[in-house]
């Protein structure tokens, strides 16, 4: 979790989180690069409709903002990147800007997460993550509904961190 | 400093705006994903308003399942449209 030093936001991740937290974000990367596909309800979350009874003018809208919007999530995903390891754990410092890239890309990843684990406004993260456990403690939505929750945790204490 | 004179002018009620004076509004939808605490951030950030007025915006959309955010020109209603989809807010544009 993340902390605040100086003018820094600091956080030490042992070598399981390096390896999600590179997981996550090279997913993200995926999507919106070879992967993109508008038929993608995450892809559709991301890049909402600007105006959702005019599909024409929403699809000009698209056409003007797209490009420059995939770019700035590739690049804040790669900010995420660039300051983890390949391998192992590390510390991260961060400063004010890559704070924020950071914060977003995080919230990218959780919006991603989110849709694919059909995360709900009542949703009990706690109760679906032991429903799952006992259906297959060792099935992907596990791993998935966990490492959706350390997200959130993380990108709170970052905000935290940011703000303080 | 003193305030400029005002002369006082008839409002007319919504109702009778013609459609094409009417502005154009940002409006933020609720989705389960994003933290209070972050939506309530990017208001301050992207609108510079306060801290109160970002968290009565954030539960506005979170209470009612929206809440418009901006009012203005549609261009920059597009506009505020974008920097909130770079946040990863759901914003879409309308008349108001």
């Amino acid at each position: 979790m993340f902390r605040r030093d100086g003018s820094h936001c600091v956080a030490l991740f042992a070598p399981d989180e390096v390896k999600v937290l590179r997981k996550v974000a090279s997913e993200v990367v995926g999507l919106l690069t070879e992967g993109f596909d508008h038929d993608d309800p995450v892809v559709g979350r991301l890049f909402p409709d600007v105006y959702p009874d005019r599909p024409a003018e929403s699809d000009e809208y698209r056409r003007y903002t797209e490009g420059d919007l995939k770019t700035a999530k590739i690049d804040q995903a790669g900010a995420v990147l660039a300051a983890l390891p390949s391998s192992g754990g590390c510390e991260v410092r961060l400063d004010a800007e890559s704070a924020e890239a950071w914060l977003r890309a995080l919230n990218d990843a959780r919006l991603a997460l989110g849709i694919r684990l059909e995360i709900e406004d009542g949703t009990d993260l706690e109760a679906e993550l032991d429903k799952a456990v006992l259906q297959d403690p060792t099935s992907s939505r596990v791993f998935q509904l966990s490492v959706y929750a350390y997200l959130g945790y993380l990108q709170e204490s970052l905000l935290d961190a940011l703000v303080r | 400093m003193a305030a400029p004179q005002v002369v006082p002018v008839q409002t007319p009620d919504t109702d009778e705006v013609p459609e094409a004076e009417r502005p154009w509004v940002t409006i933020v939808w609720n989705d389960p994903v994003n933290l209070m605490s972050y939506v309530t951030w990017v208001f301050q950030k992207l609108f510079g308003y306060s801290r109160e007025k970002a968290e009565k915006l954030m539960l506005d959309v979170h209470h009612k399942g929206k809440a418009v955010v901006s009012s203005g020109a549609r261009e920059l209603m597009e506009h505020d449209a974008s920097r909130l989809h770079a946040y990863g807010l759901w914003a879409t544009v309308d008349k108001s």
